[in-house]
């Protein structure tokens, strides 16, 4: 991969400095974007990438500095304004109305009108189809958005760039929520993007696809910048280093201990998502749930918990014969689900980290049903503490806060109330490499204090990582399971694809490291 | 973009309480009773009713949901406790209509909670609901109290050390209201309700008793407010209560309590009536007609609205 000229910047950031009431969220920050380039930024969870994005997307005004578009100071007034002038941010939480059609979101605030105002259905449609067609996508454009999956609307939102002919096109997580095949087509649209001279700003904490499709790497650290670096002539460690200021102990932590007595059992599960759905696992022990998105994984994990209904099953819950839970009995039982969704189903946005954090346990914070403040804040403090949220103080809402340390608040709430299993669903979506290591070693420690812990994870060698054994779902049903020797990626990948019939992305490719590569890699899977 | 919405969030904050004050001088400067002690008593006795309800209303608003029933509520029972004072005494009166109000709210709140029915449509369906029922009950006659020396005269019309008993029992309700908001379970679960359903329910919540009983809460409120009424008026016609149901909610927006829910709070209800109130006894004593307060209810509550919709998108235009 070559590094495009820096000469001919597309972009520069000048000085840029953005504060929130609390936080310096951007201090000074400049550096250039150059044409065709893809530029990756990278940092902690709350370093200020977002911000930044927001800044150059219009949607943020900086406090100071100034951005060069093109050779010209501009200031963006709006989104709509910011994407007419060609920059635009695909966010990391999806921004699409899920009532409006795919046509009508691509191009939102810009639709086709004829002489007095009347919406050109026809032309929108087509214009939408032609830009949904030039990424290799065959969604139809007439589709309300709602009815897609998380990969098909980021298609969508990368549709838009298509459509408003963007220069530079910035995108904020993109592969938090795909599946590895609509992976591999999003880095192919950003390579062909690349191609016709576009500029990209790449956000991610997979140190794997950055090296694998950027140019250069910026790094911010606690809103500042610390560098920007050619990817072909730096290496993870060196930007691991400079995101966090220290060497990574960057390798996954397997719990240590022997899987003791049963937990939970459950015997041909079965509902309208899946069906005949045994597994068990044992204190002590993490099952590793692996399968490609829309396996079935999310949907198991909410049945268990309560939240969807069974039509048919036996659940064993410490060897006793269990009716299958509501949600409370299930977080009475001692069952906890960190969710797959930490806006929809994780978080109450406009509560504070608290709140948020005790809200499954309310009666073990009350006496008489009124609130114990100190209580609270004693279980707050203590798990800010270990999991290293970062936030301005106890009253900041967790809708301010950065992706990573929102989804710390959803791994606060379901471990302060102290679960005999913990059933974790994409538990380190969004979280940045350093305080990766730090949950997987939160796990491995979970379980060796006894508890059973089901890890839901699309990355491989997460799973792999943390894992004593290993159950394939796909389509709806446990394909196989792996314990120690037979616990590998090629093992993995053949039971998923045995069955979808899907050819795996071939070794080295971007989404699935080499093995040699992850023992470096580590944390970061 | 940013900045407009900061400016957004500073009006919605403090702008309505500093238009309040410009109006406030305005209408000192023109009225000479308007700024005296006798006439701030007046005002507050006179919000006490819109205030009783108002406090249940705001639990119901903070679930993210309505109640429009509360008006046409109020004079079913302001209606009842009069009669059945004559019937069966003050006492006995007091607690049919406490427990009424209670089994009304929680109609509401069962087919909304529990059935899931649209608030908006099922509390506009109950305010005709509960007009008829009214005039079925009275048989389109007034009533009044016969014993005009009855106790039940305190709650309207007395005093303790100068100050209305109405006063009071608002005052002291809004206090309870506050407590049960803010310090309780209960109160964590009528935000979390509102803030975001589905991740309350994934917590273990079950969200439809929170909104069961705010709606319980909402018809106890009301029978509170009619016992008020009642007691002020000595008596009761069927129209007694209309139109209450949004100037209730114009109360409770004006205080800053967003309708898309989850935020939201006693006091700011309690301000939010006592600026209304002032608004319509301003404008009585600068010589409008007291139908006015329509139109002021209609502008309050689409500010509000707006202002909160303005915030909540970063503009204040679509
Ligand atoms: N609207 C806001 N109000 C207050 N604080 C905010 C707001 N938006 C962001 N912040 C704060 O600014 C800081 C930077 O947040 P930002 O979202 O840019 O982080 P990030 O680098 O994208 O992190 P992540 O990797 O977790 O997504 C954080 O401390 C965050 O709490
Ligand atoms: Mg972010």
């Amino acid at each position: 991969m070559t590094a495009r000229p820096q000469d001919a910047p597309v972009l520069e950031i000048r000085g840029i400095c953005k504060t929130f009431p609390g936080v310096r969220a951007l201090d000074e920050v400049s550096f250039n974007v150059g044409k065709g380039e893809v530029h990756a930024i990278v940092g902690e969870n709350g370093a200020g990438k977002s911000t930044l994005m927001k800044v150059l997307a219009g949607l943020h005004a900086p406090d100071g500095g100034k951005l060069v578009y093109n050779g010209q100071e501009q200031s963006f007034t709006s989104p709509l304004d910011a994407r007419l002038k060609g920059i635009l941010l695909v966010h990391q939480e999806l921004s699409l109305s899920p009532e409006l059609s795919v046509a009508e979101n691509i191009y939102l605030g810009a639709w086709p009108t004829n002489r007095v105002g009347v919406l050109r259905k026809k032309k929108l449609h087509e214009d939408a189809r032609a830009a949904l067609q030039a990424l290799g996508s065959d969604i139809n454009p007439m589709t309300r958005v709602g009815e897609l999956s998380i990969a098909r609307q980021q298609m969508v939102e990368i549709a838009r760039a298509q459509a408003f002919n963007a220069n530079v096109v910035i995108f904020d997580e993109p592969t938090a929520s795909l599946a590895d095949t609509e992976k591999a087509q999003l880095f192919k649209t950003i390579l062909e993007l690349k191609e016709r001279g576009r500029s990209i700003l790449y956000i991610s904490h997979k140190m794997d696809e950055i090296f694998a499709i950027t140019d250069r790497i910026t790094v911010l650290r606690d809103g500042k910048y610390q560098g920007t670096e050619t990817t072909a002539e730096t290496d993870i460690d060196k930007i691991t280093r400079m995101m966090i200021g220290r060497d990574l102990d960057a390798y996954f932590h397997r719990a240590k201990s022997a899987p003791g007595a049963e937990v939970l059992r459950v015997e041909k599960m079965c509902s309208s998502d899946f069906s005949d759905v045994s597994l068990s696992v044992h204190a002590g022990e993490v099952l590793g749930l692996y399968g490609l998105i829309g396996a079935g994984r999310s949907e198991v994990a909410e049945s268990l918990f309560g939240m969807r209904q069974i039509r048919s099953g036996t659940l064993y819950w410490h060897g006793e014969e269990t009716p299958f839970p509501k949600p409370r009995q299930a977080i009475e039982m001692g069952i906890s689900l960190v969710p797959e969704s930490r806006k929809e189903q994780g978080l109450v946005l406009g509560m504070n980290g608290r709140e948020n954090t005790t809200l499954p346990h309310l009666s073990a914070y009350a006496q008489a049903g009124v609130m114990v403040h100190s209580r609270e804040m004693q279980t707050y403090r203590e798990y800010v503490d270990l999991l290293d949220i970062r936030t301005s103080g106890p009253d900041q809402l967790v809708a301010t806060l950065s992706g990573g340390n929102q989804q710390k608040f959803v791994l606060a709430k379901w471990l302060c109330g102290h679960p005999k299993l913990i059933i974790l669903d994409e538990p380190t979506r969004g979280i940045d490499i350093g305080s990766k290591s730090a949950i997987h070693k939160f796990i491995a420690g979970l379980a060796e204090q006894g508890l059973a812990v089901i890890v839901i994870s699309s990355e491989m060698p997460e799973i792999l990582g943390v894992s004593h054994r290993v159950a394939v779902m796909s389509e709806g049903k446990i394909v196989a399971e792996f314990t120690g020797a037979d616990q590998t990626e090629e093992n993995l990948i053949a039971a998923v694809s045995e069955r979808r019939n899907v050819e795996a992305p071939e070794e080295g490719s971007a989404e699935r490291p080499p093995v040699d590569a992850r023992a470096v890699m580590g944390g970061q899977g | 973009m940013d900045r407009s919405s900061a400016v957004i969030a500073l009006v919605r904050r403090h702008g309505l309480i500093v238009a309040f004050l410009i109006f406030i001088v305005l209408v000192s400067a023109n009225s000479p009773t308007f700024l005296t002690v006798g006439n701030f008593l007046d005002v507050i006795r006179q919000t006490s009713i819109t205030g009783m309800i108002a406090l249940g209303v705001t639990f119901v608003v903070i679930t993210g949901r309505f109640d429009l029933s509360v008006g046409s509520m109020l004079t079913l029972l302001t209606v009842v406790v009069v009669d059945q004072h004559n019937a069966v005494g003050p006492g006995l009166a007091l607690l049919f209509v406490l427990v009424g109000g209670m089994v009304l709210g929680a109609v509401n709140g069962l087919l909304i909670g529990f059935i899931g029915l649209n608030a908006l449509i099922v509390t506009l369906a109950m305010l005709s609901f509960l007009q008829g029922l009214t005039l079925l009950y009275s048989g389109g006659a007034n009533v009044n109290i016969a014993d005009a020396q009855s106790w039940f005269a305190l709650f309207g019309r007395g005093t303790v050390y100068n100050i209305p008993v109405p006063v009071l029992i608002f005052l002291a309700s809004a206090a309870a209201a506050s407590f049960l908001l803010r310090k309780t379970i209960f109160g964590r679960t009528v935000y979390a309700v509102g803030g975001n359903e589905v991740a309350t329910r994934f917590s273990g919540i079950n969200s439809r008793w929170t909104i069961f009983l705010a709606y319980v809460l909402s018809g106890l409120a009301t029978a509170g407010a009619a016992i008020i009424m009642g007691s002020r008026v000595m008596g009761a016609q069927n129209t007694i209560g209309q139109g209450y149901e949004l100037t209730v909610l114009a109360g409770v927006v004006l205080g800053g309590t967003s309708l898309i829910g989850g935020s939201g709070s006693i006091w700011r209800t309690v301000l939010g009536i006592i600026m209304l109130g002032f608004i319509q006894n301003g404008l009585l004593l600068l010589g409008y007609p007291y139908y006015v307060q329509w139109l002021v209810t209609w502008f309050v509550i689409i500010a509000a609205v707006w202002i909160d919709l303005g915030a909540k998108r970063g503009r204040l235009f679509a």
